[in-house]
């Protein structure tokens, strides 16, 4: 299981419940049952990824998280996970403002477009950058909104959402990311992890 | 209680290959009256372990029976569900115990209008109580004390077997572990009860119907119900399947006969359905059973609708759909996890991509019966450590 994963199962306090959206293959939600005896969900778009979340005795539904959180009441889970995927959404604000609506709590991970080695793709070779955490090339990446780490620190902050913690990944270091370090963190970290509320 | 002989006298089997209970306790239908003594069918597959947690409970569509597996012994043809349902299949009968009960209202042994009626001995026709969905699942839970089994596995069912299904959840909902409704729906549409008015019409407009009186000179409407199974039939399939299996294909023919015999494929593979449907099915059922369905509401029986008809569920649902059913499309089943997951329930949702219609649970469709396995078995293994 990546970095990342490891890091949210730790963030996330046993038995809450919890919503992944975009859970893939269900990896974060059978690692937040095993470990944390969490009541986790998921809803993912790939009919065959869904099918795998199943047959391991998940309950993912298939579906668009663009279009679909509607049919969630409001603070429905006590934590909504959205793991490297609010860049890929048509109308990412959209979908913040739905996931704060039906989780008490928020994760959101972002692949951080400020890492060093992204910068340097564009700024030394200037090509489209290529890295572990952004892996496709610039016509097939489903990403369409990349931002930093800095970028969405200011975006919370514009829109008073809160920041109860953030922290920064590279391969498997981690470390705790604040005002007075942002500007060194947003350079060396890969992705970044919010929660907020 | 009427003679259980009596029971057969207008039946098209022999009552060696039928099991049954007698419901003894009464109940009292939707529709104000109350029925007591009344037999009610079914069949079983594989072996109920000492634990008893490894019980599944198929649930029938509206032209099928008890008989999921197998040989059927009445028609002599493979049991209904047989692509889904034996050794080594899906529902795995090495592995589970297996219940199917045959509807109430329907004619393969459970307690129909071609039974006797003891206050004049004639058959009950359209005397015959006007049943609901509700009405079934109340009727069928005496099995579930016959083979004293507390909590099920799972329960199963395609189409108004998902209907039931939903029922069965709503009304006992510590009776199963999990739940699988599939090309199903909680409310019958319009287009869904237009169809199914279509097909009573057909039965009742054959004058061999005679306003449900017929077994006794065994001249049955048979002309009506075929027409009845042919249209329904046509909306089992998908516009593309059916293209792609018949086309415009001649049966057995250079060319066009100028006539109204049955020049293509599909009017003769549609004829033939009709014909060998009437050999086993009973119209009056037909009636009665389609009734039921139209009268469907899971929503109506609660005041906040269908959210609260799974309110605090602990119920681990399976809602199936297909692309390209569009007698039960995906919108019925996405509706159902709406309310599922409004209620806070644990629900999960796949749509099997298929150009074989609503008939996509019936047939080798490889994506869906892998996933049902995947979802039973992992379950099984929740549902065993859980005890």
């Amino acid at each position: 299981m990546k970095n990342e994963f490891k890091i949210i199962v730790n963030l996330l306090p046993v038995q809450s419940r919890v919503l992944d959206v975009g859970c893939g293959d269900g990896t974060l939600i059978e690692a937040l049952i095993k470990q944390k005896s969490i009541d986790a969900r998921g809803i993912e778009l790939e009919e065959n990824k869904v099918k795998q979340c199943i047959s391991k005795g998940l309950s993912v539904i298939q579906g668009n998280a663009e279009t679909e959180l509607a049919q969630f009441p409001d603070k429905a889970f006590d934590f909504v996970v959205l793991s490297q995927t609010l860049q890929a959404f048509y109308q990412p604000v959209n979908v913040l403002n739905e996931l704060l609506r039906i989780g008490k709590k928020v994760i959101i991970s972002i692949p951080n477009f400020g890492y060093w080695r992204v910068r340097t793709s564009l700024l030394f070779f200037g090509k489209m950058p290529v890295t572990r955490s952004l892996p496709d090339s610039w016509y097939n990446t489903p990403n369409l909104h990349m931002c930093s780490i800095k970028d969405f620190y200011q975006f919370c902050d514009e829109k008073k959402i809160k920041m109860n913690k953030i922290i920064g990944v590279n391969n498997e270091k981690t470390s705790s990311i604040n005002r007075i370090n942002l500007e060194m963190k947003n350079l060396l970290s890969e992705v970044g992890i919010f929660l907020i509320s | 209680m009427p003679s259980l002989a009596g029971f057969f006298f207008y039946m098209n089997y022999k009552i060696e290959n039928i099991k049954q209970i007698i419901v003894t306790k009464p109940l009292k239908l939707d529709c104000g009256q109350t029925i007591k003594d009344f037999p009610i069918a079914y069949e079983t597959y594989g072996k109920l372990n000492k634990e008893k947690n490894n019980a599944i409970l198929i649930f029938h569509a509206l032209s099928g029976d008890q008989f999921v597996s197998g040989t059927n012994p009445v028609t002599n043809k493979v049991g209904w569900w047989s692509t889904a349902v034996g050794p080594g299949k899906a529902v795995d009968t090495e592995k589970y115990f297996i219940i199917c009960a045959n509807v109430l209202g329907g004619c393969m042994g459970s307690f129909g209008p071609k039974n006797l009626n003891i206050e004049d001995n004639e058959p009950y026709g359209l005397k015959f109580p006007v049943i609901t969905i509700r009405d079934m699942i109340r009727a069928q839970e005496s099995l579930l004390e016959h083979f004293e089994i507390k909590k099920l596995l799972s329960v199963l069912g395609g189409s108004m077997g998902g209907m039931q299904l939903l029922q069965f959840c709503a009304l006992y909902p510590d009776k199963t572990f999990s739940a699988v409704p599939i090309a199903s729906t909680a409310s019958h549409n319009a287009q869904q009860i237009a169809l199914n008015e279509l097909a009573r019409q057909a039965i009742m407009a054959d004058p061999l119907w005679n306003k449900g009186n017929y077994y006794k000179d065994k001249k049955i409407p048979k002309n009506g119900l075929a027409v009845a199974r042919m249209a329904a039939h046509i909306t089992y399939m998908s516009d593309k399947g059916l293209q792609e299996r018949f086309g415009r294909k001649l049966q057995e023919k250079k060319d066009y006969e100028f006539t109204f015999d049955a020049d293509f494929q599909i009017e003769s593979y549609l004829r033939h359905q009709g014909n060998v449907f009437v050999d086993r099915f009973d119209a009056n059922s037909y009636l009665y059973i389609s009734r039921a369905m139209d009268y469907f509401d899971l929503s109506k029986q609660f005041k906040n609708g269908l959210v609260e008809a799974f309110q605090n569920h602990k119920t681990k649902f399976l809602i199936i759909s297909f692309s390209s059913d569009w007698l039960y499309p995906t919108k019925n089943s996405k509706d159902i996890v709406i309310a599922l997951n409004a209620s806070g329930a644990n629900v999960a949702f796949a749509e099997i991509k298929t150009d074989k219609g609503h008939d996509s649970f019936l047939v080798k469709e490889l994506e869906f019966l892998e996933t049902l396995k995947g979802f039973l078995d992992s379950n099984f293994e929740i549902f065993k450590n859980e005890k």
